[in-house]
């Protein structure tokens, strides 16, 4: 007992990820930690995107299931796992039965590796984001097995259709990343690295995000990666596979209740995934904007008020909802639940205050934002862009986005040597 | 229910049997060739707000150019405004064609049809014309028995396809030389013409309605 | 005989084969489909993406309208002609009692005419922000849907008050109006077109210079002036094609010819000219209804009709220009109070002939845009 105590404090004192430290009790701790914090993510951003979009759309969005519905979510949660359970009968039933779970399994393990801080990681791989590229691309197996399955004529279209563009779209995508593993490869760091962490350091050690370096080079070589991530995860406007005025529902027209929430599931976690790569890659990971140029106890201080007063900003948003509340005896419930989860909001944040709390959460805090900006260009995307057609997607895939990434590439590895002095032109 | 109890006993409208009536049946006589035109019919239509107005001929070089080629085979009729010509069934692809190639009646606005089961020839068909050049608007119109066929008009105007297909679901004219004649708006297999005048209103393929929805009766 | 007025370029009998004998694809997209605006069906021979062919089965919403006509008298009928294109009631109805009233030979009295443009106008506008939501929403862009839903319940809103529906309006009589306008029924119209005016920038400020919006739509169902006049193809598709043909000019009905307005005529007839013949509609519409309020006469709104209508025998063939199309009606009287047949023409069901013309060769996304912007209401498809 005494030795599994201190096998687990001994964790505590190293400054590495539980993967890399070996302990395995930490290990497990954190996958639940990540996986508990991608389906609360998945969950607020089912209601967000609601409230969102329909905000943008001049409507109201979910109302009538806790204040402001937000316990939206939780009921679709319910209805969706009470729901009768069908596979169809023409259906192969074992793929069938398989796909959901490839597409969740996919979507899950790219975060072992994503770091949310220098520590903050399942563990750090130095092949982090080759292992991140990979996993991400087998959800296209579920989701061909998932339309093949099917043994229907929509699903089995949009399948093909999700296969082709995940594939022509990975391309550019792999090209985009190659470019920022170059720039790793700079200055003070020396040699290039995989790892997630090692990339985020290397943005701090040459004080630079990678969307700034060499500029314009890397800002191209984002706006390839995101214009291919929206592709990748199958989102507005590259919605093809599950265009739902075409194709009705795309792969998983035939799956409903349960199967179809992991799809809804994975779906979610493979926006998160693809902004946490995009995220680490340019944006400087979990580092707080501006580490170098504002450096300083007094900065530092400064910024780590910051988590605990956003989340005291949201609490106090949700008191002023409160009391804009109508005064209806119908309406006592509703209100008494927002002002409690503005409560809950603003004790987070008073915890956040804790000074060793406040140092701890910095980092997630930092990454979670910045992957929520994301997830919003998402929902602005979906608001505000018609649907690409096939071909037009395959041309912009092969002829625009692959050629542009192939020039990104080129041209940052010769202002790479050209800066080391390794070129003389 | 008054409306319900309309039976195809009922008088048939005088307005449009008349000239059928007095039509001889081959088209080849000349029975009076120009005098009919204009000034015999004038005097009809003189009475000032006769209480029954009645279609009245009219004359105009189109007219005169197809009575020329075609005789008593047409007889060209007005009425509130409206210009139509009564043509004999035999006359009907080729009067098309002239009226489309040479008259520029472009436009097939719609096919349709009327029952009058009382009359011989029971069926007026008629096709509702537009020209875009002359901008003029001309209905034709041929008496048919029941189960004679015309020539189908889609050769002459794609657009008289599904219009035909209509007129033949509802009223059972068949149309000969139609790609793909079948019922339209009817499924394939449903027996009767709804809109002859003895298909009931409440009336309905019960067999049909047994067998294709499983229920006793779409009532 | 000649045969010059055939379609131009495709051979509809012929199938066409796929690339390669590969083996096709049949798809059968509908009648339960979120785009094909109702329960029209199509079977779709496909070779991948690609479409070979395309057949449209009709008749799911069928209600026998014309048999009912029968069996209705002309005033009970009235009602019914609603219920066809239920998103461009007015118009429907406009086009009824003017065909009724021509049997009759009566003529509504100015201010029933004048009451009648503005309302079909507003109609139209009503019609066209429906089918921009709904094409927008198909080719993938949701949004418009709910800004245009939201500016046509302020016509709603007005048909309501004005006659107590908002939808299946029955707003005209045979012979003029039913209802005085209300008080301050001019205000509201006005007031109405102030804000709609810049709505429609607003819409276009979303899709007209959209990238995406112009790579989904241009090029995408092209049909000739020449096809659609063989195909009987009118309104705005005809227009887009470049033929400058509406009945509200080329025939005038109501008192259309007392106003001034442009009828919009795209180049290509491609989904993107339709799609901008549309909206200049709109704004002509707001125009027509501005003319009409400043020169709303007053005066009776009925003219003397007997109670019981016997219109003499006869028969009246008389079209408007519906927002679709041409809207024609057919009505043979036999001197009875019911009329011995009454045939309508719907724009959309011979429109929608166009569209396996339109879909050849295209890819299945295309399908969906030509559908929407046929713009084709099934409960007039059917009747």
């Amino acid at each position: 007992m005494r030795e599994f105590i201190q096998y687990i404090t001994s964790y505590l004192g190293s400054n590495q990820t539980p993967g890399t430290a070996g302990n395995i009790f930490w290990v497990v701790v954190y996958v639940l930690l990540v996986f508990t914090g991608i389906s609360l993510g998945v969950i607020a951003m089912n209601w967000l995107e609601r409230k969102i979009l329909a905000h943008m759309q001049v409507r109201l969005g979910p109302m009538r299931v806790g204040p402001h519905g937000l316990l939206q979510p939780f009921a679709d949660a319910l209805k969706l796992l009470l729901k009768e359970d069908l596979i169809p009968a023409e259906a192969d039933s074992v793929i069938f039965w398989c796909a959901p779970f490839m597409v969740v399994l996919a979507a899950f393990t790219v975060f072992v590796v994503v770091p949310f801080g220098p520590t903050h990681a399942i563990t750090d791989m130095n092949i982090g984001i080759l292992f991140m590229l990979g996993v991400s691309s087998l959800s296209v197996l579920g989701i061909v097995m998932a339309g093949w399955a099917s043994n229907s004529h929509y699903p089995l279209i949009g399948a093909l259709r999700s296969s082709a563009q995940m594939v022509s779209y990975e391309v550019a995508m792999g090209m985009a990343v190659v470019s920022v593993i170059l720039m790793t490869s700079l200055n003070a760091v020396g040699t290039g690295t995989l790892s997630m962490i090692g990339i985020v350091q290397a943005q701090l050690a040459q004080h630079e995000w990678f969307i700034f370096k060499f500029f314009p080079l890397g800002l191209i070589a984002f706006f390839i990666f995101a214009v291919a991530m929206v592709a990748e995860t199958n989102r507005a406007p590259f919605d093809l596979a599950e265009a739902e005025s075409e194709l009705t529902a795309g792969f998983h027209t035939e799956y409903s209740g349960f199967r179809w929430s992991l799809f809804f599931l994975a779906e979610y976690g493979a926006m998160m995934a693809a902004s946490s790569i995009a995220v680490t890659l340019w944006l400087g990971g979990w580092l707080r904007p501006f580490p170098n140029m504002l450096a300083g106890a007094g900065w530092d201080q400064l910024f780590s008020f910051i988590p605990g007063a956003s989340f005291l900003f949201l609490a106090g948003l949700c008191f002023y909802s409160t009391a804009r509340m109508p005064k209806h005896p119908y309406f006592r419930i509703q209100t008494i639940g927002l002002a409690g989860f503005g409560a809950l909001l603003g004790l987070v944040g008073l915890i956040l205050f804790i000074p060793p709390v406040r140092a701890w959460v910095q980092d997630i805090f930092w990454f979670s934002a910045k992957v929520a900006g994301f997830m919003y260009l998402y929902i602005w995307y979906r608001g505000t862009f018609p649907r690409y057609r096939f071909d037009q997607l395959m041309k912009m895939g092969w002829k625009v986005l692959l050629p542009m990434g192939l020039g990104i590439l080129i041209l940052t590895a010769g202002v790479a040597l050209y800066q080391q002095n390794l070129w003389h032109p | 229910m008054p409306d319900e109890t309309k039976s195809p006993s009922q008088h048939p409208p005088q307005g449009d049997s008349k000239p059928s009536a007095e039509k001889p049946a081959a088209p080849a006589t000349p029975p009076k060739p120009a005098a009919v035109a204009t000034p015999a019919a004038k005097p009809a239509a003189a009475p000032p707000k006769a209480p029954v107005p009645t279609p009245t001929p009219w004359d105009s070089p189109m007219i005169a150019k197809l009575r020329r080629t075609y005789g008593s085979g047409i007889e060209p009729l007005t009425y509130a405004g409206q210009n139509y010509i009564v043509v004999d069934r035999s006359l009907i692809p080729e009067l098309l064609y002239v009226l489309r190639n040479e008259e520029k009646f472009d436009y097939c606005v719609d096919i349709t049809a009327v029952h009058y089961p009382q009359r011989e020839k029971q069926f007026d068909v008629i096709w509702v014309l537009y020209s875009f050049p002359r901008n003029e608007r001309i209905r034709v119109k041929a008496q048919i028995a029941d189960g004679a066929t015309l020539p189908s008009s889609v050769p002459v105007w794609p657009a008289a396809n599904w219009l035909e297909r209509e007129v033949y679901d509802m009223f059972g004219i068949k149309f000969e030389g139609h790609p793909d004649l079948k019922r339209i708006l009817l499924p394939d297999g449903w027996q009767g013409h709804p809109l002859r005048k003895d298909y009931g209103i409440l009336q309905q393929d019960n067999q049909w309605v047994q067998i294709n929805l499983g229920i006793e009766s779409g009532q | 005989m000649t045969n010059q007025n055939t379609l131009s370029h495709v051979d509809l009998e012929t199938p066409e084969k796929p690339f390669l004998d590969a083996n096709e694809l049949v798809i059968n997209m509908g009648p339960q489909h979120p785009a094909t605006h109702g329960v029209l069906r199509v079977i779709l021979r496909l070779d991948g993406e690609k479409v070979l062919g395309l057949e449209c089965v009709i008749g799911y919403l069928h209600r026998g309208v014309e048999k009912i006509g029968e069996h209705r008298t002309y005033t009970m009928f009235n009602p019914y002609v609603d219920r066809m294109d239920y998103v461009a009631a007015v118009s429907n109805g406009l086009g009824y009692c003017e065909t009724v009233e021509k049997l009759l030979n009566v003529e509504a009295p100015p201010r029933a005419q004048h009451v009648r443009v503005i309302l079909t106008e507003l109609n139209r506008i009503a019609s066209h922000q429906l089918w921009l939501g709904t094409h927008a929403l198909d080719i993938g862009a949701i949004t418009p849907l709910f800004y245009t839903f939201r500016d046509r319940e302020e016509i709603l809103k007005i048909y309501e008050k004005y006659c107590g529906a908002r939808l299946t309006t029955h707003a005209f009589r045979i012979g003029g109006l039913q209802y005085e306008t209300y008080a301050g029924f001019e205000k509201e119209v006005k007031n109405f077109l102030n804000f709609f005016r810049p709505k429609i920038d607003e819409y276009e400020e979303l899709l007209t210079t959209n990238r995406i919006w112009l790579e989904r739509t241009k090029g995408v169902g092209k049909i000739s002036a020449q096809d659609c006049i063989a195909l009987g193809v009118t309104g705005p598709v005809l227009r887009a094609s470049g033929m400058k043909w509406d009945l509200r000019k080329a025939q005038p009905y109501a008192c259309y010819k007392n106003f001034d307005f442009e009828i919009p005529i795209g180049q290509n007839g491609d989904t993107y000219d339709r799609y901008l013949v549309r909206m200049v509609e709109m704004r002509q519409s707001v125009r027509i209804i501005e003319q009409a309020l400043g020169a709303l006469p007053e005066g009776p709104i009925m003219a003397k009709v007997p109670k019981v209508m016997k219109p003499p025998a006869g028969e009246v063939y008389h079209s408007i220009e519906a927002p679709k199309g041409e809207l024609g009606y057919f009505i043979v009287s036999d001197g009875s109070t019911q009329p011995y047949r009454v045939r309508v023409r719907p724009p959309s069901f011979v429109n929608l002939q166009a569209l396996d013309l339109m879909c050849r060769g295209q890819l299945v996304a295309d399908v969906i845009a030509v559908i929407g912007t046929l713009d084709i209401v099934l409960g007039e498809v059917d009747r």
